[in-house]
């Protein structure tokens, strides 16, 4: 990169020359202490961006961290934080430039423990081409093929596997071609795209930038040859054009611009074209930027476009061109890579996010878990941390999308926590289940609020959650008998009963009580619509499958009562005997002992069954339905 | 730029750095720009204006002043300011200034953490602000090469770098809890050399600091440090000499070193930059002043 030569005469020449320069994108991944961020440091080194100062600390941290014995650890280029220089591990993915009079290159050095896998996907997920490493005096290993199987499945084409240390096996060509065979029957068998295999050592540089000349029976490229002339033509280019949009530009009424990335496709001005989910067409009026309207725009470009005709689109959308619009669906069939600390809960409302819309979502129990090393698919109720699955799963409004296989923006989405808004997964979507445009709502005249008029009252669900022994059933049954005399329709929904009859295939793991919820809650939902008041008595301990329950319902429906009485005196009256059992570890997983609840943030009545009578407590309830205006019609 | 059949590499990371500001200005309550008028954060507010054309873009600028920044420094800030139309919040921690902690009594360190850390962390909570554009770039330090585009901070603005959210294409993740907030840098892959390129190719107006001229400098250590105004101690026998020097990178003055440079146009200082052997922040004292200090710095909240 360096041009001694270079005076500000030329300068001009050299950016010129510079901006014709196309840019690669690269991760290096494999197991453990193969060499991965040896190789970086080896490229940055030889490609002399090593500057004198970061020398002269490199040489300073190798002798007093290094692994290499005082020599120049490479490893500590890249490993950036104070963890992963005391433990000498890559935790997280480290992103690296570099050039050459050929190529700009990102590089991200990505951590081969297994537990780090989502940080491994993330570099992975905006990467053109994977080097894959593995240590010539191991060969395959377990983290290798998962590796290749996950940057397979995140729709890396170009792989080339980096056979290093060839000078710890007296760089045999017998231990190369084995690993080699190996590999490549590996890679067919998971449907990896070009793969070029490479024997080097990145300790002493044979064969990463230069051949050298310790394998002289290898006639393939250098690493970076092939880094330089690998075919990157990008596919999207000639695909239909996809616009998700992701802001609208409204500086007076007299502009509407619609912002976003072009992820697909080139548009022009005059184009056609479709907006999703609403389907409404129009052309494009103008391509606008702040140097002047453009003519046309490409792949990967982020414009402001606007349409010949009002119409009405927003964040979320997705302008296509008219001939090849994306298709719409709420329910699809994915892959899912699960990367949150706590398993994958199929039932608990997740939100997804997919291009430009962020919307409520429901998995299914996994259809099978990959077991990476085996290829094999297993039966699995969820997916923990790093697992692979392949899962159902339906969004509560459509959206436009397509499968990951054909644009990564637009198929692949990142699974966040409603609670934590964490990310704890990502998906690439295979296929829609159905096409959503065929099913429809059947429309009925008598709705729920006639229903409920018809008794004098307002649909409501009261929503008991506490502690087994607070007191939950007691209080509820006591406000039913007063509404029933009030002359209210009403039902009570018990933890217990409804587990003896709907929900009796359910045990009691987190998993279980986030379907046995759910069931409860559509069930809730199904007796509010038919008008009634409904008093649901569960202990409830998740605030997502509480939140899920309140989301399903109108505004104002949704009562939660927090029956608050503390642990000691629950554990203290323990009417069924299950504190004791739970404690002597005859019961697993029990609330409180040894499975969590967590308490209600915003519940609109909280009661405490240990400070006042139950009676006391549900006359309080009673009066809050009566101010609230829930005991007369709408 | 011209329009090439395929975008240049410099055109794609334009284009992803206005979707990552589109993205905040979509999904964030109230962001705020960092401004620190240096030239990174001066292309980052370039970038603003091109992202939400025809409209303004939908936020103010912040910047932190340790009441030490270079003259020059804040000239150019006010009139950057003004001439793009931005609402400019400058926030001084006034319990720094009342207790004099300046680089010279309280030392770097102490003087990073009041007057800029602990500053910063004032004025994102006196204005409530939920994301903070920072025109950090990944080539710059090795902490930084491994921060997210979108890093979260806690309620006490801490980063904590072992257990970063997965960041996957462009799907980021801008969800957070109330007090929580998002550090975001739509920098992070560009390049010192990009961020020269672009400067010139864009014909963006930077502060003339950056280009060699005669300057008042003594010799600290390894540090050459350009007496700005009097309140620079001069130790016993020490006297600004005037020599030709420029700034590769802009901090508080006592803590930053410039270089011996005749560099006066953008084509010189990139020439010059092309044949250095040593790296942009090697002058800025406050990355060197303790073991791993960018990294206890950021999880501190510094950005």
């Amino acid at each position: 990169m360096q041009t001694p030569d270079l005076t500000a005469g030329n300068v001009a020449a050299y950016l010129a020359e510079q901006s014709a320069r196309d840019m690669l994108r690269l991760i290096t991944c494999g197991s453990v202490d193969v060499g991965k961020s040896t190789l970086i440091g080896r490229l940055l080194y030889d490609s002399k961006l090593i500057f004198d100062d970061q020398l002269s600390a490199l040489e300073a941290d190798s002798k007093r961290v290094g692994t290499q014995g005082g020599n120049l650890d490479f490893a500590l280029l890249v490993d950036g934080l104070t963890a992963e220089r005391e433990q000498g591990i890559t935790i997280d993915v480290a992103y690296r430039a570099f050039a050459t009079p050929k190529r700009k290159f990102i590089v991200a050095d990505t951590p081969g423990h297994e537990q780090y896998t989502r940080n491994m996907a993330t570099g992975a997920s905006t990467a053109d081409l994977a080097v894959l490493m593995v240590d010539a005096t191991d060969g395959l290993l377990t983290q290798t093929r998962r590796h290749a199987y996950i940057v397979t499945l995140l729709g890396i084409r170009q792989l080339v596997l980096a056979v290093n240390k060839m000078d710890l096996v007296g760089d045999d060509e017998a231990v190369y071609r084995a690993i080699e065979e190996e590999f490549l029957a590996f890679a067919k068998e998971i449907g990896a795209g070009d793969v070029t295999c490479i024997p080097m050592s990145a300790l002493s540089g044979c064969n990463v930038t230069e051949k050298g000349a310790e394998t002289p029976w290898y006639d393939g490229p250098s690493l970076l040859q092939h880094l330089e002339t690998v075919d990157m033509t990008q596919h999207n280019q000639e695909q239909p054009a996809r616009l998700p949009v992701q802001w609208v530009c409204r500086p007076d009424h007299t502009f509407r611009g619609f912002a976003g990335t072009l992820v697909s496709g080139t548009l022009r001005q005059g184009d056609r074209v479709k907006v999703l989910p609403s389907a409404r067409e129009s052309s494009i009026a103008r391509i606008v930027t702040s140097d002047g309207d453009l003519d046309q725009a490409h792949t990967g470009q982020a414009v402001m476009l606007t349409l010949a005709d009002e119409i009405d689109a927003g964040r979320g959308n997705v302008i296509c061109s008219a001939d090849d619009p994306v298709e719409v669906a709420d329910q699809f069939e994915a892959h899912i890579v699960w990367m949150g600390e706590d398993p994958m809960l199929p039932g608990r409302p997740y939100l997804v996010k997919l291009g430009a819309r962020t919307v409520p979502a429901k998995l299914a129990q996994p259809k099978y878990e990959v077991n990476v090393n085996t290829l094999e698919h297993t039966a699995a109720k969820t997916l923990e941390l790093n697992q692979i699955g392949v899962c159902n799963l339906s969004l509560d409004e459509q959206v436009p999308f397509t499968s990951y296989a054909d644009n990564r923006d637009l198929g692949g989405f990142v699974i966040i926590d409603r609670i934590s808004n964490a990310t704890v997964g990502l998906g690439l979507i295979n296929f829609a289940l159905r096409r959503a445009s065929n099913i429809h709502w059947q429309a009925l005249d008598i709705h729920k609020g006639t229903r409920a008029a018809s008794k004098n009252q307002r649909s409501t669900v009261l929503w008991f959650t506490g502690l087994s022994g607070s007191g939950k059933s007691t209080v509820a049954n006591i406000v039913e008998k007063r509404l029933a005399a009030l002359g209210h329709h009403t039902y009570l929904l018990d933890g217990d009963n409804v587990r003896h009859g709907l929900n009796r295939d359910l045990g009691f793991t987190d998993a279980d009580r986030v379907e046995n919820i759910r069931r409860v809650a559509e069930v809730s939902k199904l007796m509010a619509d038919a008008g009634l008041i409904v008093l649901v008595s569960f202990i409830s301990p998740f605030r997502a499958e509480r939140r899920m329950a309140r989301d399903m319902l109108e505004d104002g429906e949704f009562i939660e009562v927090h029956v608050d009485t503390p642990l000691e005196i629950c554990e203290a009256r323990d009417v069924k005997g299950l504190y004791a059992k739970a404690r002597a570890g005859e019961i697993k997983n029990f609330t409180g002992i040894d499975s969590d609840y967590e308490v209600p943030e915003n519940a609109e009545i909280t009661i405490n069954t240990a400070e006042k009578s139950p009676e006391a407590t549900a006359g309080e309830i009673v009066d809050h339905l009566e101010n609230t205006g829930r005991l007369k019609p709408a | 730029m011209t329009q090439l059949a395929k975008p240049s590499h410099l055109q794609l990371l334009e284009a992803e750095s206005i979707h990552i500001m589109r993205e905040v200005a979509a999904q964030c309550e109230k962001p705020v720009m960092l401004y620190s008028a240096g030239k990174d954060s001066t292309v980052m507010l370039h970038l603003a204006m091109k992202a939400f054309y025809p409209a303004k873009p939908p936020f103010p600028l912040l910047h932190v002043d340790t009441t030490w920044k270079f003259r020059e420094t804040i000239e150019f800030r006010d009139q950057t300011a003004s001439r793009l139309g931005f609402d400019l919040i400058v926030h001084t921690n006034e319990e720094g200034v009342a207790a004099n902690i300046n680089p010279f009594t309280a030392g770097s360190a102490r003087h990073t953490e009041i007057m800029k850390t602990d500053a910063l962390k004032q004025a994102l909570d006196r204005h409530g602000f939920d994301a903070a554009f920072g025109g950090g770039r990944r080539d710059e330090e090795k902490s930084r090469a491994k921060e997210r585009i979108f890093s979260f901070r806690n309620a006490q603005h801490r980063w904590d770098p072992k257990n970063q959210r997965p960041e996957l294409w462009r799907a980021y993740n801008t969800r957070i809890n109330k007090g929580e907030s998002m550090r975001v840098f739509p920098l992070s892959n560009w390049t010192e050399l990009d961020v020269w390129q672009y400067i010139r190719d864009q014909k963006i107006p930077i502060v003339p600091l950056y280009f060699a001229a005669p300057r008042p400098v003594v010799k600290r250590g390894a540090d050459l440090i350009v007496v700005d105004d009097g309140r620079m101690p001069l130790n016993d026998g020490e006297k600004p000499e005037q020599r030709m020097v420029r700034f590769r990178t802009l901090g508080c003055y006592p803590l930053t070193g410039a270089v011996e440079s005749s560099a006066a146009t953008l084509e010189e200082i990139i020439a010059e930059m092309l044949v250095t052997t040593t790296s942009e922040r090697t002058g800025r004292v406050i990355d060197h002043d303790q073991s791993a200090s960018m990294e206890k710095k950021k999880q501190e909240g510094y950005f």
